[in-house]
């Protein structure tokens, strides 16, 4: 598929989850084996076309998460790619002993959705909310975990997912209009961290849509102050990137955003890194949600009260660069 | 390479591996999970020693039939039986809960030995079976999935929405069996969860259930044999004996997992040979 800036335009309008469904719609034209599960979310996983194209390559499974797990592992060992979806706190914690048994421990070739995960599902609340999920996968041996910070870094990670064997994990954060990070082709590797901006002074590790926030407040302080930020997109956080390790080796000053629990997500990452490497001298800013249930609101009222809007992100950089004489 | 039903070979291999059961849970020391191991060897033993269309030389043929083993701690009922019939060599056989062996206490999945998945926890393995069972089909193949549960794993919710899945989703290659011991870990199975009628609760369920004495071979030859509505998937209640073949581990929970010393492992062999005098 070519990717165009206009295209880009079109689908941060449709956000993610949509995205989701129409690239394993165009994935699977050419992937014969790709098999899509939903546990009545596939409409809300944007599969509605998907399931149109390739009645005989869809199930709805009904609302049965451990099931859901169990039968496409099983399905998995005919030869079929299987993508589940639902979302993010159902597909990890009401199902998590399937995923462990299945997808870590027998290895099955299953790719989990986790779709509106964050702060997306705004008024849904808490048990929509998926503050957890990263946190709960990395803690199963062998189920990489990608995190797009866009619609066309969705559409990439489902393309590499259904070449890859295997289990793996595809979280999709925000909400319509997402920020547009990419606006034309590019290469992407799981495993292999994108560097979106050169920079020497400031490290800043991302992953989801947020980053597309702290983009923003990067560009908007580089153009008042003289100061220079490397930012690194961490698509992958499970396994991490020796890059990211040679990185954070490099920099006295490292920011960590996530639309995440500050337990167990990037932030979490960042500090074994930082600890494991004996690094003394640096300082480590985490900048993720708080570990407690959350309020509701809009999406945008979340970003802004968990100070995850790029205002607000621009502000705690500033507080930084302050106290470290920048 | 199809076999003949001969109900008393069958008999006699089912208190051979039964003599197997005993030395390797002797050999291996500690406690064992002795009596849901018993309970299921003359389904096993048909199953493997008959029904199952596997080629012991080429365990990964994808039109091989599959069994999962979804009560897992029932290894006891499963490693010496695919030792009997060759898919797990002596020497393997032997490391059974040695350091390091690949044959412990629940099935590690190892297509080498036929043990098609990974199991220990209850209630995984009717939904593995279902999507085998499903992709099968997906891919004309015409093998049969087998899987083997427990009564008390019934207990898991998992199992009830495997069961909802495999009646609406119309599975008909797959038959599942329920090891009907009624015994759990702590106790009858009756006085812990109610599971009165539980034929009748798996038939409303979308279920065809059959009901069997599961240590009867004719009778599990007929269950196995008959022919499915289309559409419908099927169900062998196989009402069992927890510790069966050794009188004093029959219907005694103190054997769903307990240990051989030496005095108790004479006594067992002893059991088990007075009630086969005929081998």
């Amino acid at each position: 598929m070519l990717l165009t800036k206009n295209l880009s335009r079109q689908w941060c309008r449709i956000g993610p989850r949509g995205i989701y469904g129409q690239s394993l719609l165009e994935v699977a034209k050419g992937e014969k084996d790709i098999f899509a599960i939903s546990a009545d979310l596939g409409n809300s996983s944007g599969l509605d076309r998907y399931k149109h194209t390739f009645p005989e390559r869809f199930l709805n499974i009904g609302i049965a998460e451990q099931n859901l797990v169990g039968f496409a592992s099983g399905l998995s060992t005919l030869g079929f790619n299987v993508f589940i979806s639902s979302f993010a706190p159902f597909i990890t914690m009401r199902a998590c002993e399937q995923v462990r048994l299945n997808l870590g421990y027998m290895k099955s070739n299953v790719k989990i959705v986790a779709i509106g995960s964050g702060l997306s599902m705004g008024f849904l609340g808490n048990s929509h909310f998926g503050l957890e999920d990263i946190s709960i996968i990395r803690s199963i041996p062998n189920i990489p975990i990608i995190c797009p910070c866009d619609c066309f870094e969705v559409y990439k990670a489902v393309e590499a997912l259904s070449k890859y064997q295997g289990p793996a994990f595809l979280r999709l954060t925000g909400a319509p209009p997402t920020s547009i990070i990419y606006t034309e082709d590019y290469e992407f590797n799981i495993g292999e961290s994108i560097t979106i901006k050169e920079g020497n002074q400031i490290l800043i590790l991302s992953h989801g849509t947020i980053l597309g926030n702290a983009l923003k407040a990067v560009k908007k302080i580089e153009e008042e102050i003289s100061c220079s930020f490397h930012l690194e997109n961490v698509h992958t956080l499970n396994p991490i990137d020796e890059k990211v390790v040679n990185l954070i080796k490099n920099f006295s000053l490292i920011i960590s955003i996530e639309e995440h629990s500050l337990i167990g997500g990037l932030s979490s990452i960042v500090s074994e890194i930082i600890t494991n490497a004996n690094l003394n001298n640096i300082r480590h800013v985490k900048i993720g949600l708080p570990p407690k249930f959350l309020k509701s609101g809009s999406y945008e009222q979340l970003m802004n009260e968990y100070d995850l809007s790029s205002d607000k992100i621009y502000k705690r950089l500033i507080e930084e660069l302050k106290t470290k004489n920048y | 390479m199809k076999k003949c039903f001969n109900k008393k070979n069958l008999e006699k291999e089912c208190f051979l591996i039964r003599k197997k059961i005993l030395e390797i849970a002797y050999i291996s020391g500690g406690g064992q999970h002795l009596g849901g191991g018993l309970s299921m060897i003359e389904i096993m033993a048909y199953l493997y020693g008959y029904k199952l269309n596997i080629d012991i030389n080429n365990l990964t043929s994808i039109t091989r039939d599959r069994f999962i083993l979804s009560k897992g701690h029932g290894v006891l009922g499963f490693y010496p039986v695919l030792n009997y019939y060759g898919l797990i060599p002596d020497e393997i056989f032997k490391t059974y809960k040695t350091q390091y062996s690949e044959l412990i206490s629940h099935p590690i999945k190892n297509y080498n030995f036929g043990i098609e998945s990974s199991n220990g926890s209850l209630g995984h393995g009717l939904s593995y079976g279902l999507g085998i069972a499903h992709g099968l089909k997906l891919k004309n193949i015409s093998s049969h999935v087998y899987v083997l549960i427990g009564d008390g794993e019934c207990n898991e919710g998992s199992i009830w929405e495997a069961a909802m899945s495999g009646s609406s989703l119309e599975i008909d290659n797959i038959t599942l069996i329920i090891d009907y011991n009624k015994f759990q870990s702590d106790g009858a199975t009756s006085e812990i969860i109610n599971q009165r009628d539980l034929s009748k609760r798996w038939s409303s369920f979308g279920w065809n259930v059959i009901e069997i004495d599961g240590h009867n071979l004719d009778d599990i030859n007929q269950a196995f044999n008959q022919i499915s509505a289309k559409k419908i998937p099927k169900l062998i209640l196989a009402n069992t004996i927890k510790g069966k073949g050794i009188k004093f581990m029959e219907n005694n929970n103190q054997w769903h997992h307990g240990r051989l010393t030496e005095n108790i492992f004479h006594q067992a062999m002893e059991a088990l040979d007075n009630d086969n005098v005929a081998y």
